[in-house]
């Protein structure tokens, strides 16, 4: 969810960073702060596995459908989508630039038996370091960072020719300042006030463009829907507020 | 005794019906559980243990069918293909036919060992490959399968799709419960422990594990026993079950296979042990002036049994790492025949949440999953809570306006057939948020 200031140049906040690495112990309370991440967890866990399934020709129902996939998880917190991404039979690295958001990811892989590889790291470290992987992922991350193109550029630089980015974002529309800002913050205080800030919402259409430069291509963009009645997420054609994008790496192509 | 320590994935407390259940469909849905019963093996399905027979809904059907058990029950299965709900004594009454719906029966009626002896053939058939599994057995304890010997830790199962295993172990009594942020442990009076990732209460209306868990539960005694027998008689019961209404309670006649029936006899809380008491031929006058003599002559097959009637709803469904099953969560009035058809409700809602998660790289303790089984089974027991306890008020009683409003109220619903069908769907459990499994679908 965060990035560090570091040797690098990087695109990361670091007024966000020290944010979320405040209430870093409460990752897994699944009825603290991060309580709305708990519950759109499925379903965007869900859009991932079809995804990457959809993209190697694997049953996504299958038994483990990741089995071998390499792949990073940016801004990966707690590990909430991190852990998952193991079970399903990824290889997994998780970085994140609050030191402790990646203490408390380690400690909780190691309570469920996983074996991640959890580092303190900005985007930017890793692209220095020469990473690669077929899959980027960079969930409700792209809306905190200082520089959205930068950040981009980076997480196209560490996936593999052929690979996908996909990430999680906010929509900067009417809709979503309504239930973003005023209803998610300040009436039903699902998320403290300031969490985010509307004028960085980036829409899919500038997203498109950043990714388009480095060689990405956006293949699908869909809504995350929050049904009230159900008190459940799922994935739907309306992209006002929260949408999810996937992109597919083609270099020289 | 040594201490011995083993994990499993799911672990689920009470051998029961439900928790047998349980076993199978979170085994076929690629789990490995392990259920854990304070019984011997196998004396659930003694004659001795249990003279119930439940009323399987048409859903429940279904889903005993997608677990691959029915197919064992058919042959002990009496399709009800009638209901007839009297008043006492009054001329009027409330018919229900399936025919009304459709071709299939408004549901079937088992004897409960008959239930437990498939659901300990399926287990069997489950078990998993001969894994140690060091569970302890104290003096006059036994392990059902007797492969489980050794120390040796079994390892977690993490990986997704593997295949699901299921293992009984009989004859130990859980004293603890610790809810770690990873996995929840059951300590045994011999010192022995299993962790698991979820830990499932199936262990009844008075749930220890519910107690241990800090759970609180609300009970309301009716001050009724439900008195429990089988009989056999001369003339043929037509696949029709007879539900009447007498002044101490709700009287049953439900059809078994061949010419038999099991009677669940209502009675008030302090007539009851006198009856119970009673030598069998006036024992069986008393039930034949209650029963009539419609199915010709009556004689007593096997023991009489006797249950206290009571309402049981714990607070929450869910702790850390713990879910409550059955009637561990709620055990409801049986004036409607459906305490087994709920709990296998919670069944398939539960093993659904799992599977769904499982799916997603979530594991069986989850808490956000957990919550969206809470919630699905609430408002569906809530609402058949209230209406058998509404319907048990109303009727147990002998007040001449009531009875006569009663009977009133009965025939008019029977004339009107769009109303009937609702009440018949609900019975057969075919209506709202029905999980996968009560739809007769695979997970």
């Amino acid at each position: 969810m965060s990035r560090r200031e570091s040797g690098t140049a990087s695109s990361v906040d670091a007024r966000e960073v020290a944010a979320f690495d405040a209430k870093a112990g409460a990752w897994w309370d699944a009825t603290g702060v991060h309580a709305p991440l708990h519950r759109l967890n499925p379903a965007r866990l869900g859009y991932i596995r079809d995804r990457i399934a959809a993209h190697r020709g694997r049953d996504s129902l299958g038994p483990q459908p990741l089995a071998g996939v390499r792949v990073i998880d940016i801004g990966c917190g707690g590990g909430l989508v991190t852990e998952p991404m193991a079970r399903l039979g990824a290889v997994v690295r998780g970085i994140d630039a609050g030191a402790a958001a990646i203490a408390v990811a380690r400690d909780h892989a190691a309570g469920q038996d996983l074996a991640i590889d959890y580092r303190v790291a900005t985007v930017e470290d890793t692209a220095a370091e020469g990473g690669r992987f077929d899959v980027v992922l960079a969930l409700e991350i792209v809306e905190h960072v200082a520089d959205v193109g930068a950040f981009l550029a980076a997480a196209c630089a560490i996936a593999a020719d052929g690979g996908l980015i996909i990430l999680s974002t906010l929509n900067r529309t009417w809709k979503s300042y309504a239930l973003a800002i005023v209803g998610a913050e300040r009436i039903l205080r699902w998320v403290p006030p300031g969490t985010h800030d509307w004028s960085r919402f980036p829409a899919p259409a500038e997203i498109a463009r950043h990714l388009r430069g480095h060689g990405a291509r956006v293949t699908d963009v869909s809504g995350l829907v929050y049904d009230p009645v159900r008190n459940r997420w799922s994935i739907g054609r309306d992209t006002a507020v929260n949408y999810l994008l996937t992109a597919a790496v083609m270099r020289g192509r | 005794m040594t201490k011995r320590e083993a994990t499993c994935e799911i672990a689920i407390v009470g051998g029961g019906l439900v928790g047998l259940t349980l076993g199978v469909a979170l085994a076929n849905a690629g789990f490995a559980a392990v259920v854990v019963d304070r019984d011997p093996p196998a004396s659930h399905a003694a004659p001795a243990f249990d003279g119930r027979a439940s009323a399987i809904a048409l859903a429940s059907a279904r889903a005993l069918n997608a677990l691959g058990l029915w197919r064992d029950l058919a042959a002990d299965a009496q399709p009800i293909d009638q209901i007839r709900v009297s008043d006492g004594r009054s001329p009027l009454f409330l018919h229900y036919d399936h025919r009304d719906l459709g071709d299939e029966p408004l549901g079937h009626m088992v004897e409960n060992r008959r239930l437990h002896r498939a659901l300990l053939d399926r287990a069997q058939g489950l078990s998993a490959d001969p894994l140690p599994l060091p569970l302890p057995r104290g003096e006059g304890e036994r392990v059902a399968d007797a492969r489980v010997r050794s120390n040796l830790p079994l390892p977690l199962r993490e990986k997704v799709g593997e295949r699901g295993s299921l293992r009984l172990v009989n004859g130990v009594t859980v004293t603890g419960l610790d809810q770690g942020p990873h996995r929840a442990t059951l300590s045994f009076a011999d010192g022995g422990t299993l962790a698991a990732r979820l830990v499932c209460g199936v262990d009844g209306a008075r749930s220890r594990l519910r107690d241990m868990a800090g759970i609180a539960a609300r009970t309301w005694s009716y001050r009724q026993t439900g008195i429990v027998c089988t009989v056999s008689h001369t003339e043929p019961h037509r696949a029709v079950a007879h539900e009447r209404f007498l002044p101490a309670g709700p009287f049953a006649i439900l059809p078994l296979t061949g010419n038999r029936a099991s009677l669940v006899w209502t009675e008030r809380e302090d007539l009851a042990p006198t009856l119970l008491a009673l030598p069998d031929d006036e024992f069986l006058a008393e039930l034949g002036s209650r029963f009539g003599d419609f199915l010709g002559d009556l004689v007593l097959e096997g023991p009489r049994w006797s249950y206290p009637l009571s309402l049981t709803l714990a607070e929450r469904y869910v702790g850390d790492r713990l879910v409550l099953v059955g009637d561990a969560a709620h055990g409801i009035h049986p004036i409607a025949g459906q305490g087994f058809n709920l709990g296998l409700r919670d069944v398939a809602a539960l093993a659904e949440v799992l599977v769904d998660g499982r799916r997603v790289g979530l594991e069986p303790g989850d808490a956000a999953q957990l919550a969206r089984y809470a919630a699905w089974r609430r408002s569906d027991v809530l609402a058949l809570a209230a209406v058998t306890d509404a319907l048990n008020r109303l009727f147990s009683n002998d007040l001449a306006p009531l009875r006569l409003a009663r009977s009133a109220g009965l025939a008019a619903v029977n004339q009107m057939p769009a109303l009937k069908r609702i009440f018949m769907r609900h019975a057969m459990g075919t209506v709202g948020a029905v999980p996968r499994l009560m739809r007769g679908e695979g997970l």
